[in-house]
């Protein structure tokens, strides 16, 4: 009786499993060959890579000045997805720390593949504004570090350098996260193992795991603290990255809403990236037992709470920004002149894709529904790029000075390296899925007696 | 003189099971050496006598080391070696700059704290690359729980103990303790 649980708590394992039959599931997509698909999958991803390696490498070669970008409008469309790829990498988090503070155990099934969506996320977040710096090789001036140029150091006043600061401590922390916990689990599939090679790799990776009881007891411990200190990290990467306009003095960006907001839709698309990848990974991988319609369902509810969080936001700008009667406010991304302007498209985009369509989540058979919540992911992830774009060159293109008006067009490089960041995702995420014990199997198990489908129908019928 | 003695391992199916039995077997005035199992088991650190873990302290600690080390990177930088006017705000002091230091004084707070604590755990662990694994059977990382003993005496006992228990196998090593022999 020590694994009690409401049977009105629908189970979040379904069939019936054993501890091996968990075992078993989770390293079958390791243990077998890709199929087909995989491959589809994958070649088109390393096409896309390496077509956006080619656009990355005649930008350095070339110049910053093969982007769209122009006098008026100085960062556009790399800053629009480092913001974008920054804010898809905030889901990992956020389920693997601060669901675990909450004690959600419907985390469990999914936050192995949500931190390594983080990871390979925040990887195509860094690259923008490194190649944005024209000479990538001088990356290292962000850093303070004793240099030639006499007492040269960097401007810690900057939310600039915040953000590296910021994200790099991100990084760093998720990726020893994410590895601490995937230790029991490279640890069993080595133990799993066969032939010599995987055993060889796998012993490597699992730091010769044991799962001795004091090993256990700081590994719980640690988990506990670093979701403690990952939770309030999350937190401020969005805060800092939405201070990169928040700081600065222009009409549209300068508004003191810009942090939470921010970290609401980061949220936001984070879980409709984890929701887009966990719905095709799921039937590929025949996890479905483990990632169920009620991890669908959950994870759409906190969609539906932080988009709601979003568009209200979107209302208190577009609000403020006509009732301070200022003709600069009119030109905001959340604006009359906006709405009708020439970005017209991209503004109307935003308010379907982010407001209008996550709203059909309310109803419980699209929420539940595996086909509308992939569909509606999809459509939260454009929307979500589109907010970052009119965020960024709706308020560029109608600065103070009307006469350096101007618009931005975006080039085939800039293009090319946008795609060439989903490729670099997806060729992570593809080997990721074949290679990395996919659910935190260690977890599951923890939880199975407690809200395994089998052993809550055996108790609830068996007494009474 | 050397001296023998024999290593038991009693292997369970079941974490009830075995919880049960780590308590009979305590009660019966037996020094549990190890327990290995496929996934946290919870209180049964406390249920074979371990203490609790002092690391969140040492997060803690290593916390406060990474604010005071922020703080000094902070003021040297910015306020001692080079300092500057910004927009006619000059860095004068460093209490009046602090404000814009804060989120680089939390970054490393948290970088330093969460760091050197996960360092911590793996060496205290001894975790690390190329590492050999030393679970009794591979199956421990998988669905079998196994409770090591060192007897050196009533070995039947524990064994008749242990079965009682719900053991589903028991393996017994005999080792020489070679320690006072040289």
């Amino acid at each position: 009786m020590s694994h009690y649980e409401s049977p009105y708590r629908e189970p979040l394992i379904l069939g019936k499993k054993s501890y091996h039959d968990i075992s078993v599931d989770i390293a079958r997509p390791i243990e077998t060959r890709a199929n087909k698909n995989w491959w589809i999958a994958f070649t088109i991803a390393l096409l896309a890579f390496l077509w956006g390696i080619g656009a990355i490498t005649y930008t350095i070669a070339t110049g910053i000045g093969t982007w769209g970008l122009n006098k008026n409008i100085g960062w556009a469309w790399d800053i629009t997805n480092f913001v974008w790829w920054v804010g898809i990498g905030h889901a990992g988090t956020l389920i693997s720390a601060v669901l675990l503070l909450f004690r959600q155990e419907w985390r469990m099934a999914i936050n192995r593949s949500a931190e390594a969506m983080t990871i390979f996320a925040v990887f195509q977040a860094g690259l923008f504004p490194l190649i944005h710096m024209g000479r990538i090789w001088d990356g290292y001036f962000t850093l303070p570090i004793p240099n030639q140029f006499g007492s040269l150091w960097v401007n810690f006043n900057s939310p600039l350098l915040w953000d590296v600061f910021a994200i790099s401590t991100y990084l760093s922390v998720s990726l020893v996260f994410w590895w601490t916990g995937l230790l029991p689990d490279f640890a069993m599939i080595r133990d799993r193992a066969i032939r010599p090679f995987q055993k060889k790799i796998y012993s490597l990776l699992s730091f010769g795991w044991t799962g001795r009881a004091k090993d256990w007891q700081r590994f719980e411990e640690v988990s506990l603290v670093l979701a403690g200190l990952a939770t309030p990290l999350v937190l401020s990467v969005h805060t800092i990255v939405s201070m990169d306009f928040a700081t600065s003095i222009n009409p549209g960006w300068h508004s003191t809403i810009f942090p939470p907001y921010f970290v609401a839709g980061a949220i936001f698309s984070g879980f409709a990236m984890v929701q887009t990848l966990l719905g095709i990974m799921r039937k590929v991988t025949h996890l479905e037992n483990y990632i169920t319609r009620k991890h669908i369902e959950n994870m759409n509810m906190v969609i539906l709470l932080t988009g709601g969080i979003v568009a209200t936001a979107y209302l208190t700008e577009f609000f403020i920004g006509w009732y301070t009667g200022s003709p600069y406010e009119n030109y905001t991304y959340m604006s009359v002149g906006a709405a009708t302007g020439p970005y017209w498209w991209a503004f109307w985009s935003l308010i379907l894709f982010n407001i209008i369509i996550p709203q059909f989540l309310w109803f419980k058979k699209v929420r539940t529904s595996f086909i509308w919540s992939f569909v509606i992911s999809i459509a939260i992830n454009i929307g979500m790029w589109f907010e970052r774009f009119d965020i960024i060159a709706i308020v560029l293109s109608k600065g103070h000075l009307p006469s350096s008006w101007g618009r931005f067009e975006p080039t085939f490089v800039d293009i090319g390296i946008f795609i060439g960041t989903l490729g670099f995702f997806f060729v992570l995420f593809l080997l990721y899925a074949r290679t990395f014990p996919v659910i935190a199997q260690a977890e599951v198990k923890t939880i199975l007696k407690k809200t395994g489908q089998y052993h809550k129908n055996l108790r609830d019928t068996s007494h009474e | 003189m050397s001296k023998k003695y024999y290593v038991v391992h009693a292997s369970y199916n079941d974490d009830e099971v075995l919880m049960d039995a780590v308590k009979t077997v305590r009660a019966a005035d037996h020094e549990i050496e190890e327990i290995y199992t496929p996934f946290p088991v919870h209180g049964l650190d406390k249920a074979m006598g371990l203490k609790s873990t002092r690391i969140a302290i040492a997060s803690f600690l290593f916390g406060v080391t990474g604010l005071l080390t922020a703080m000094w990177l902070t003021k040297y930088t910015m306020i001692q070696d080079w300092p500057q006017d910004f927009g006619g705000k000059p860095n004068g002091t460093y209490p009046q700059n602090m404000l814009s230091f804060v989120t680089i004084l939390f970054e490393l707070t948290v970088f330093f704290a969460a760091h050197l604590m996960v360092i911590t755990f793996y060496l205290r662990s001894r975790l690390w690359p190329w590492k050999k694994a030393e679970n009794p059977y591979p199956s421990t990382t998988d669905d079998t729980f196994v409770v090591e003993l060192e007897v050196t005496e009533n070995l039947e006992e524990v064994q008749s103990l242990l079965k009682k228990t719900g053991a589903t196998e028991i393996n017994v090593t005999e080792k020489i303790d070679t320690e006072d022999y040289e």
